[in-house]
């Protein structure tokens, strides 16, 4: 990394302008730009998006239906083999005391996620989400693009009529999961079974234009370049225009530990800061960016706000896919609290639309 | 930079930054100014000028290890969770003989080992002697190491047990191998703080006037300053400023270490754990307030390497060490509570972030090494 204060000016004032940025101003951004010059930028595209001085977060809790998978993502260690021992899929009542629990606690969110599944159909979905919705005032965030496309083949069904049949059965917004780079190059080497990067996109759309909207995640720091990183933002940026259906960015590092790809170093810190900073900086046209405090811990989770964050999250109650990997960062609502008000902002928490609850 | 000047302005730290240009010096009201905005960005920006004007891209290190001879003390400090009571029978009390201490420092003998560290509980039966031979042990074992020893509060303790006064001591702990003093013990000079948190301990007059002793006889030390408890802003600026005036008169000051307090089996279990942006904070604003301290130091240990690393940019320019065999406080919202960094990775986390690293010894004597040999593999 060579760090050249002031070379970057012309980016600078295309910041300042408000002008878009290029996909090499964005790889200059993360070979050139030091710290607080990510921090400063990043900040005022903030203010700009957010003046009010607020930081979200929603009270919502993972329920993982089920960790039967067979597409062997070599980051993973949450699956288990169909047939495998371990394997599970929670029973309903299982799904309805999760559900009760949340909303004792105050939450109004569940993302729904698991594995690819080969046992379950569409009319496993479409009842489990007609029994909640009957039983539950509970928003359903749920399923990535990989699980529908799957779940779209086993059904015989087009992705556009299995999205519209899961629409009708409640399914609100879908997570951005599953995105991790949209690169083929990338994805080739740490997930060769999952879909290609034009298939995750092509579903997004497909789903945003059936007015789903969704949130959109990146997994960096497994074996791609700084400019893939980079291609990832600009694919998501075009989608975006075009659909204009992701609600928040959310980008997250690779868990080295307990996967297949155990030679890769555990991204730094920094690496997270400078990533979230960029993200901020490319995706004029999305709103949220949120912070990753569960791969980063609340120290990092909380200096993110500084570098272009203004969402952290959801409290997460449950969570098994990373802390499956190591990462066993949980934090209680007080806490998440007293981090946004020690860092200077405002806390408020939102529901799935990202609109401000009342109290 | 256009928009960090404009950020500068938003946190009301224009004057603070006009006055660094001019190379004046910060006041008081300065340091309230940059305890209160919460722009943390506009506060690390000026540290950074003020850590490259004095350091460049440099990032000192040192290979060391950590010795503590005894948790033994009769301090009771409500902030801390090593030590042991003098008369408890729990068991958990010990003292490491000097010939005990010197075996630990063998183990590392095929390590580059610049610095060694000891500090250690007040345990009121170790006469004078026994500091004197562990001095000597430790440095027999490994003469080409600095040692680097005794608080403030444990040299008032020797001096106590001496019988005799500072200044008498201090050249007879010189020539056993004492070549610096870490800067504990200070916490925060404030008597409210010092009455309600660490009573028995030596007062905050007694902490300057052994640390001017130590000056005189040539010893450099550190000093620190223990915050995430009770204290308030204004007193931490107080804390920065007396040091500041004593650096004027001694120049005996090396670096400033400020510690972040770990609640975690303490009497301040209650108390939260500090965060990300404290940290980064407390390193910008002493860098900024200390103008005639060389060296910052982010003390990886407690405020996770991570957070460390960032501070690389909020004004330290000192990473500590590879630090085996810690005891006192553990690193927090860590998965791995891991209390050594390889070489390697110290190196990794200093020039990820676009600084140079440069070991140094426990005086800050910069260890000549060429490349090819530092990065191995």
């Amino acid at each position: 990394m060579r760090f050249t204060d002031g070379s970057l000016a012309t980016i600078e004032e295309k910041i300042v302008a408000g002008e878009r940025l290029s996909f090499a101003d964005g790889v200059r951004l993360f070979r050139e730009a030091n710290p607080l010059q990510l921090s400063a930028w990043a900040n005022l595209v903030r203010r700009r998006l957010h003046p009010e001085d607020r930081v979200t977060y929603v009270v919502g809790r993972n329920i993982n239906y089920t960790n039967v998978c067979w597409v062997q993502c070599k980051f993973c260690s949450f699956y288990r083999l169909p047939g495998a021992d371990g394997g599970y899929v929670l029973p309903r009542e299982e799904i309805f005391r999760k559900i009760q629990e949340l909303l004792d606690l105050g939450g109004i969110e569940i993302l729904i996620q698991g594995g690819l599944n080969p046992a379950l159909r569409i009319d496993y979905f479409e009842e489990t989400f007609r029994a909640i919705k009957a039983r539950f005032p509970v928003h359903i965030h749920g399923l990535s693009p990989a699980e529908i496309i799957y779940l779209a083949k086993i059904s015989n069904l087009s992705d556009r009529d299995c999205l519209v049949r899961l629409k009708a059965a409640g399914l609100d917004s879908i997570p951005g999961a599953g995105a991790e780079m949209l690169v083929d190059e990338v994805r080739d080497q740490i997930a060769p079974l999952k879909d290609s990067a034009a298939a995750w996109l092509n579903l997004m759309r497909t789903a945003h234009q059936l007015g789903i909207p969704s949130t959109v995640t990146m997994m960096y720091g497994s074996v791609e370049t700084v400019e893939q990183r980079v291609e990832h933002l600009v694919k998501v940026r075009d989608l975006q225009d075009e659909a204009g259906g992701f609600r928040a960015f959310i980008p997250w590092s690779f868990q080295p530990q307990g996967t297949h790809l155990p030679s890769v170093k555990q991204a730094s810190g920094f690496d997270y800061l400078r990533t979230v900073a960029i993200s901020r900086l490319m995706l004029d046209n999305i709103r949220n960016i949120q912070a990753s405090w569960l791969t980063q811990g609340p120290k990092i989770g909380q200096i993110a706000l500084q570098y272009g964050v203004n969402d952290m999250g959801s409290t997460v109650i449950e969570e098994n896919v990373v802390t499956a990997q190591g990462s066993v960062f949980m934090l209680p609502l007080h806490e998440i609290e007293r981090l946004i008000k020690d860092a200077g902002f405002h806390p408020a928490r939102r529901n799935t639309r990202y609109e401000i609850l009342p109290g | 930079m256009r928009t960090m000047l404009d950020q500068l302005r938003r946190a009301g730290l224009d004057g603070v930054h006009a006055k660094l240009l001019a190379g004046q010096r910060l006041d008081f009201d300065d340091g309230m100014r940059l305890y209160r905005t919460p722009d943390l960005t506009a506060v690390g920006s000026l540290a950074n000028l003020v850590r490259e004007r004095r350091s460049g891209a440099r990032t000192y290190f040192v290979r060391n290890l950590h010795v503590n001879y005894t948790n033994i003390c009769n301090k009771f400090c409500k902030f801390c969770s090593f030590y042991a009571a003098p008369n408890s029978t729990d068991g958990k009390g010990y003292v490491l003989t000097p010939e005990e201490a010197a075996a630990r420092v063998a183990q590392y003998a095929g390590e580059p080992i610049r610095e060694i560290h000891m500090v250690a509980g007040i345990n009121p039966k170790l006469p004078y002697r026994y500091y004197l031979d562990l001095l000597r042990a430790v440095k027999a074992t490994r003469p080409d190491a600095q040692i680097k020893a005794f608080t403030m509060i444990e040299l008032a303790q020797i001096a106590r047990v001496a019988k005799r006064p500072l200044p008498e001591i201090l050249p007879e702990l010189k020539a056993a191998g004492l070549a610096a003093c870490p800067g504990g013990g200070a916490e925060v000079f404030s008597d409210r703080v010092h009455e309600e948190l660490f009573r028995a301990k030596l007062d905050n007059q007694g902490w300057f006037d052994v640390a001017r002793a130590v000056h005189a006889a040539g010893i450099p030390t550190n000093a620190t300053l223990l915050y995430g408890h009770i204290e308030t802003q204004d007193e931490k600026v107080r804390h920065l400023l007396h040091i500041r005036e004593l650096q004027d008169e001694t120049g005996g000051f090396m670096c400033f270490v400020p510690l972040a307090f770990d609640p975690s089996n303490t009497e301040l279990t209650h108390l939260p754990v500090t965060t990300g942006y404290a940290n980064l904070r407390e390193i910008a604003i002493a860098r900024l307030l200390l103008d005639n301290f060389p060296h910052v130091k982010a003390f990886w240990i407690m405020i996770t390497p991570a957070v460390a690393q960032m501070a690389l940019w909020y004004g330290a320019d000192d990473i500590d060490g590879t630090v085996s065999h810690y005891e006192i406080t553990h690193a927090l919202g860590t998965t791995s509570h891991r209390q050594v960094l390889s070489h390697e990775q110290l190196l990794d986390l200093i020039t990820e972030i676009g600084r140079e690293p440069v070991e140094r010894d426990a005086l800050y004597n910069v260890i000549e090494e060429p490349l090819g040999v530092r990065r191995k593999g």
